[in-house]
């Protein structure tokens, strides 16, 4: 079992949680648990089947993208963050 | 007695860039990891953004694209601001910044100070929103020149040419580059030019954990990723809190008397957690700018730190 947190964004999708649970041995199939008890959601994640430019997904804090992607092994107690992209710069 | 190695300078532009890199031998998980930052911090207006302003500014000059008679404008969180403040006021033209307006006040008034002209952006879109505004703004008003630090290929050359020739310059072996992830300029130049002279270097961003309050997007698809931003290029990409920053920021003035801003507390932070992964080897840690900007802020002296840190954009 895997801890996924909800940006603010996403949160009125999901009955206001900040933070819920959701089973996977990888972050593509925790993802997927979480879209089967909330379908609303895959809109907002997905564009064209992949996870879209503007969603970053972490995995104990390191982007997946930079890791193995949606393919990613997730292991029991681990944490999902979904956040938008936010512009930086200082 | 040692000679002076400072020269005399034309002007403050040519004192950009060329900073010092200095050892951190306090903060190094072990002996057999080298650690080093670059002070970006000891740029003219105390930032690495002076690098990017002297450099964009002088792109679109010779392009033909800025002209007398031209007004800038940028979405800033402070630092790009202020120093194309010094170069706008040096080169003659007028400056107008977008900033979120919960930054901190030492930003707004050195800005101010500069005569640049400061229009806020809501606090809650973080810069996000600054964007947001900087572009409709100059969509509206054709005599605005908008350098555009996101888009602006000037961003990484400057980092190409500046940031990653010196460093390749000054080490002999890099292994690791830490910077931290804002508009992706840094990481994209320094990273393109030090992989030239290290094949095997790893780019390593670090990266801020917004506040839920600077996160007010109305859907997921108002997020924002710089065009100069190539995430593929990047090795790592580390989220980093900011009671984790401000934990960086103590242990560089604890260790090695080094005061710093917040982004530089998250570079020192992924910059450990990668070198304590190292069985050796060279790690450089770019930090952007000095703590001077950030004493107004509530972080340092407050008992719940994270809670301090979320109700504003820090970098």
């Amino acid at each position: 079992m895997a801890a996924v947190r909800i940006p603010p964004t996403l949160r009125a999708e999901v009955g206001g949680l900040r933070e819920l649970e959701a089973r996977g041995g990888t972050v593509g199939d925790v993802i997927e648990n979480l879209l089967e008890r909330y379908p609303q959601l895959a809109g907002q994640l997905y564009s064209e089947g992949e996870l879209a430019t503007f969603v970053n997904v972490y995995l104990g804090g390191e982007d997946i993208r930079t890791l193995d992607g949606l393919d990613t092994p997730v292991y029991d107690g681990e944490t999902v963050i979904l956040l938008p992209a936010m512009a930086g710069g200082v | 007695m040692s000679e002076s190695p400072k020269t005399l300078a034309p002007s403050l532009l040519d004192l950009i860039g060329s900073t010092p890199l200095v050892e951190l031998p306090r903060l190094s998980p072990k002996p057999s990891v080298r650690l080093y930052a670059k002070l970006e911090g000891q740029n003219p207006t105390g930032s690495i953004k002076d690098r990017i302003a002297k450099a964009m500014i002088e792109a679109a000059e010779a392009s033909g694209q800025l002209e007398p008679g031209r007004h800038l404008l940028e979405p800033t969180s402070g630092n790009t601001g202020i120093s194309l403040a010094l170069v706008a006021r040096l080169r003659g033209y007028p400056l107008t910044c977008v900033m979120p307006s919960n930054v901190t006040e030492e930003r707004r008034r050195l800005l101010r100070l500069y005569g640049a002209e400061v229009v806020d952006s809501p606090a809650e879109e973080g810069s996000n929103g600054a964007v947001r505004l900087a572009l409709e703004l100059a969509e509206s008003e054709p005599s605005f020149f908008m350098p555009f630090q996101y888009a602006n290929e000037a961003n990484p050359r400057a980092h190409y040419d500046g940031t990653g020739a010196e460093i390749a310059a000054a080490l002999e072996r890099v292994d690791v580059l830490v910077a931290g992830l804002g508009t992706g300029g840094t990481l994209m130049g320094a990273g393109e030019r030090l992989r030239e002279s290290f094949p095997d270097l790893v780019v390593a961003a670090a990266e801020p954990l917004p506040g839920d309050e600077v996160m007010g997007l109305r859907s997921l698809a108002d997020g924002y990723v710089p065009p100069i931003l190539d995430v593929a290029k990047l090795d790592r990409k580390l989220l980093v809190s900011g009671e984790e920053s401000v934990a960086g920021l103590r242990l560089l003035l604890e260790r090695e008397g080094l005061f710093a801003g917040v982004s530089s507390g998250a570079v020192i932070h992924a910059a450990l957690r990668v070198a304590t992964e190292l069985d050796g080897g060279v790690v450089v840690c770019v930090l952007a700018d000095g703590g001077w900007k950030y004493l107004s802020a509530e972080f340092w002296d407050a008992d719940d730190v994270g809670a301090a840190m979320e109700r504003s954009v820090w970098w």
